[in-house]
């Protein structure tokens, strides 16, 4: 769907994108995570051919988007980081005129439906919550039945309930046999709902893979906390193959070790020598923790 | 890409008068303000009160010029929160063809200068009928061309400010000073001389001059030098915005 390779970026002497490379397949979900800054927005507009890289090529659905632009925007949807419309456009105008924009659009009326704005379709859009703004956008999006969605920072600002309801409609575009290109900085989000993810980090990609992938690479280390107060318990968690470390308290001990095996060998642990045992609980480390390992800070910076 | 544009523009003259204030200041407000001239000069009040010049004889220019700067303030102000909301960017990510989005905003202008002049006549009747021998078609035809004009000098400004709040004021310090050498409050060969070669190279210079003459039935030949300086001024300006206008 999308090829990308070697592409580069300056603003003056700011390298925004350096050197990055990436494919996108039919049919998937595929996140570019990395902080604020980090080069994903800029990225993602030399894809859709708001703008044009110093070097490397972009070939998105078989099209040039600098060369191509018009003939790609009738198959492409894009949502914009930070757009707004019109502070007194209503909703219904907006998804109206889009329609009138492209040669083949959806009903209008039953993409308002599908993206719960019903009871809104007569409200200016400076009135919506930033849900209703961010689910008019992505209705404007899909309105000429896209082949391929962009999606960037869909979800900034939201809140929790707001941005659950925003990812099962992004399922639902995958669902319909599109193809999701978006960007977050929020690892929960790519976790959640991307197939495979790429990580950038200074205008660069860190790697690429799906999350499990990913996490298995850089990040095999898994924890378990058990509850007990029994004094030989360490020693016979410390007896268990690959783990690396074992740390008491006094009311529990953590076990840190490679290898998705590691939980059953601890149960098995406490099963064979008949460990009493108040809690348990396992922690797998997430793309966030990838995400420290490989740059060496917090996303958040 | 005709039926994009009609459609935006239609758009935009809804969204414009869904703001009473603005609609009020752009149609309203001139034409009370004429009214109200209307009855402290008015041609029955005449010889009690003295009378500017300016307003005996060119109160059409003034009021025309006054509303075409208005609508000019206007296309800068827009553009300009329309790019810092990245509603132009937003646009600009559809088929829609770039130049297509900002004409939009230039035809619902053009219409509202109408709009306003063609009220203003209407209410103004009483005081200043206008002669049977103002040529009515071409004196519009004349106040479209400056308009259009002088709203290519604002798309200049408008990629010139760096923030919405800078629109209005920058359009201000650049419009309103041609306003006293542009030959309406005083005669251009009053001038002293500097500030007459001065006022030959604003914009505005030349379009009081094609807008009187016209009114007054001189007629386009007689006013050829200032069509050809206008001309120049739209072709330079468009060029330059061409090349300046940022989207975002």
């Amino acid at each position: 769907m999308i090829r990308v390779a070697g592409i580069r970026k300056t603003y003056g002497r700011t390298v925004a994108v350096d050197d990055v490379s990436f494919d996108v397949y039919a049919g998937e979900i595929f996140g570019l995570i990395g902080p604020n800054g980090a080069g994903k927005t800029t990225t993602m507009e030399c894809v859709e051919g708001l703008r044009a890289p110093d070097a490397g090529t972009i070939s998105v659905l078989g099209l040039n988007p600098r060369r191509d632009v018009y003939q790609l925007q009738d198959r492409i949807g894009v949502q914009l980081q930070e757009a707004q419309l019109q502070k007194r456009i209503k909703v219904r105008e907006a998804v109206d005129l889009w329609a009138s924009l492209y040669r083949k659009p959806v009903e209008p009326g039953r993409l308002i439906e599908q993206l719960g704005l019903l009871d809104k379709r007569d409200a200016w859009f400076m009135t919506l919550s930033g849900g209703q703004k961010q689910r008019l956008f992505i209705a404007l999006a899909l309105i000429n039945d896209p082949e391929l969605v962009f999606l960037d920072e869909l979800t900034t600002g939201l809140d929790p309930q707001a941005r659950r309801a925003i990812w099962e409609l992004v399922r639902g575009i995958r669902h319909r046999g599109k193809t999701v290109f978006l960007t977050t900085h929020l690892m929960e989000e790519a976790e959640r709902l991307c197939d495979r993810v790429a990580i950038l980090d200074h205008g660069r990609i860190v790697d690429v893979g799906t999350p499990s992938e990913l996490v298995r690479r850089h990040c095999p280390e898994r924890t378990v906390i058990v509850g007990t107060g029994e004094p030989s318990a360490a020693e016979r968690f410390r007896a268990i193959p690959h783990v690396l470390s074992v740390a008491e308290d006094g009311t529990s001990i953590v076990i840190a070790g490679a290898g998705d095996d590691l939980v059953t060998r601890v149960i098995q642990a406490v099963a064979t020598h008949g460990i009493a045992v108040t809690s348990f609980r396992t922690e797998a480390p997430t793309l966030e923790d990838v995400f420290l390992k490989l740059t060496g800070h917090a996303i958040r910076d | 890409m005709l039926r994009g544009l009609l459609t935006l523009t239609w758009l935009e003259i809804k969204i414009f008068v869904r703001e009473p204030l603005g609609v009020f200041g752009t149609v309203a407000v001139p034409v009370l303000i004429f009214v109200l001239f209307g009855r402290l000069f008015g041609p029955r009040m005449r010889g009690s009160v003295p009378v500017p010049r300016f307003v005996s004889a060119d109160l059409p220019i003034f009021a025309s010029i006054l509303i075409v700067l208005g609508a000019v303030m206007s296309v800068v102000t827009v553009v300009a929160i329309y790019r810092e909301g990245g509603i132009l960017k937003r646009l600009r990510a559809t088929p829609l063809r770039p130049y297509t989005i900002l004409l939009a905003h230039v035809a619902v202008k053009l219409g509202f200068v109408l709009l306003t002049l063609g009220l203003m006549v209407l209410a103004g009747r009483r005081y200043y009928p206008i002669g049977a021998d103002v040529p009515w078609l071409s004196f519009t035809l004349a106040l479209l061309f400056t308009t259009i004009c002088l709203i290519s000098l604002g798309f200049v400004l408008a990629s010139l400010v760096p923030t919405a709040r800078f629109a209005q004021p920058l359009g201000t310090l650049v419009f309103y000073p041609m306003l006293g050498l542009c030959g309406l409050f005083v005669p251009i060969a009053a001038l002293p001389s500097p500030l007459q070669m001065a006022a030959k190279l604003l914009p505005l210079t030349y379009c009081v001059s094609l807008l009187r003459g016209i009114w007054q039935g001189e007629g386009w030949f007689a006013h050829l030098g200032d069509v050809g300086a206008l001309l120049l001024v739209l072709v330079g300006a468009s060029a330059l915005s061409v090349r300046l206008f940022r989207w975002e």
